[in-house]
């Protein structure tokens, strides 16, 4: 599997650390209540379709990135930087 | 048709001619009491508690594909109950007193082998942890013996002591622990459901709940609609797909884990070793091939096959522990899909949805409890309380924070 990170290219998955749902970009205000923290923490969508999903690129350029991954193909349809990435988007 | 020593011999003389389907191929009829979603061990063992335990045998379990064909066919067959936390002690513990007495209870050899489990420790710290360890299994009712760094090399003499980077200084063995054969848990399962009259129906996919006034009604499947009193999911794998049929989210993400099986070789390992350092398992097969293990692949999948990285990865710690295996061939491997929850323990529970109740969330140990597991489902469908061994297996526990997590590792599923 091969990551294709916004600044340094084509890498090998080798390089990144997974951190699981972009949904963790989006933290709820602070006076958002319990619910709305419990849904964000522990509650996911988990589709087997596209996935919207966080990696590290940790042994390469140390960018946050969006990748959006088909979690039954493992195929990527697209990686943008996450400071770029749109917030609230699902 | 129940099985004896006599009955092998009588067919074996006669060609084995007279053996006969050991389970029916019914036609769905239109409603159950029960309609159980997976056909899998966990599913089939529920089915065979309702009817065995409650008396319930107007049941019915769907399967997408054929009996077994999921997780429990893609798994290392190991059974065990080690673990630290009051809430999963008390049910893995619940399930290996059920593997204990299986092969008797169903009437099916399971090829239950305890030939005990061996977890190593590599240094001062870590050997203690293990001491304490096992003292909470004993206590508990369970087994624990540490083996000291002599008795380790007397009795592992094929491991590699004396690595620079992880020397072995003493092993926690658990006696019972073992492994099984997981074909013949779900067939001695299936068959011993069906013979009390639960309805086995293979290649039928749910495709659609019927959910009315925030009850359960039925399932819509592609064998046609069947009404139901009441639907439990066991579905570990694919959980998250079928709670959402419901307009439920589950606290899941559904991961890889890949094993691995080598060539069959004359016995060479007694004992189920787990290499926790390099996150490294292995066992023997009754059939002689080298059964083993790691980690997770780390990210969110439905594939079920993993990826180079996790498999080199693999192979490089057990040529770390055990430098005898690196003749061996390989000769398959397998991934399967994992329900991993954001504490690494499973779930039993009813949910928001009246009569719809979840069985999930099994990570990578649901072979070991598919009987507990079923015990307790059945118990939970059949009187609507949580089972005494599986009260804090509990969905709501993300809300009240009574979480289970073993290894401290936050709301990370791919960390568990």
């Amino acid at each position: 599997m091969r990551i294709n990170c916004p600044n340094c290219g084509d890498r090998d998955v080798r390089e990144f650390h997974y951190r699981g749902s972009a949904k963790l970009l989006n933290r709820p205000a602070p006076d958002a209540g319990e619910a709305a923290f419990v849904d964000y923490v522990y509650l996911r969508e988990n589709p087997a379709g596209l996935n919207r999903e966080l990696w590290f690129h940790e042994m390469g350029c140390r960018s946050w990135i969006v990748a959006q991954r088909n979690m039954s193909t493992h195929e990527f349809a697209g990686t943008e930087l996450a400071r770029n990435a749109k917030r609230g988007a699902k | 048709m129940r099985y004896s020593a006599l009955q092998v011999l009588r067919n074996g003389l006669t060609g084995n001619k007279s053996w006969k389907p050991v389970w029916r191929n019914p036609t769905p009829k239109s409603h159950y009491d029960v309609v159980i979603i997976g056909g899998g061990g966990h599913g089939l063992a529920t089915a065979y508690y309702l009817a065995k335990k409650h008396g319930i045998t107007n049941v019915a379990v769907l399967e997408k594909g054929w009996l077994g064909g999921g997780n429990v066919g893609r798994n290392t067959t190991i059974v065990r109950s080690n673990y630290m936390l009051e809430g999963n002690m008390k049910f893995y513990s619940h399930s290996l007193r059920l593997w204990e007495n299986l092969e008797q209870e169903l009437n099916y050899n399971v090829m239950l082998s305890q030939r005990g489990l061996v977890v190593l420790g590599h240094s001062d710290g870590q050997v203690e942890a293990l001491a304490r360890r096992g003292t909470v299994s004993v206590m508990e009712g369970d087994d624990g013996v540490l083996w000291s760094r002599e008795e380790c090399r007397a009795r592992m003499p094929y491991l590699n002591h004396d690595d620079a980077r992880f020397p072995v200084y003493g092993a926690l063995m658990h006696q019972r622990g073992g492994t099984a054969r997981h074909d013949a848990v779900v067939w001695g399962f299936a068959r011993a459901a069906d013979m009390r009259g639960v309805d086995l129906i293979q290649n039928c996919e749910v495709q659609g709940l019927r959910i009315e006034n925030g009850k359960m009604v039925g399932v819509e499947t592609s064998r046609g609609y069947i009404g139901a009193g009441k639907v439990g999911m066991t579905v570990a794998g694919r959980s998250g797909q079928v709670a959402e049929m419901a307009g439920l989210r589950l606290p899941i993400e559904s991961q890889v884990l890949q094993a691995f099986v080598t060539e069959g070789l004359k016995p060479i390992l007694p004992t189920v070793i787990a290499f926790g350092m390099g996150h490294f398992y292995i066992s023997q097969s009754d059939k002689g091939g080298l059964v083993f293990g790691g980690d997770l692949d780390g990210y969110n999948s439905y594939a079920q096959r993993g990826n180079i990285p996790m498999m080199e990865h693999i192979a490089e710690a057990g040529m770390a522990l055990m430098p005898m295996i690196g003749k061996a061939k390989m000769l398959r491997s397998w991934g399967g899909i994992n329900d991993m929850t954001m504490d690494g323990s499973p779930i039993i529970d009813k949910s928001p949805v009246e009569n719809f109740f979840v069985n999930c969330g099994w990570c990578y140990g649901g072979f070991k409890a598919v009987p507990g597991s079923g015990d307790c489902f059945a118990h939970l469908m059949a009187t609507g309380n949580p089972h005494p061994a599986a009260n804090r297996l509990l969905l709501n526990r993300f809300e009240t924070g009574r979480l289970l997590d073993e290894t401290g590792n936050g709301a990370s599923p791919n960390l568990h």
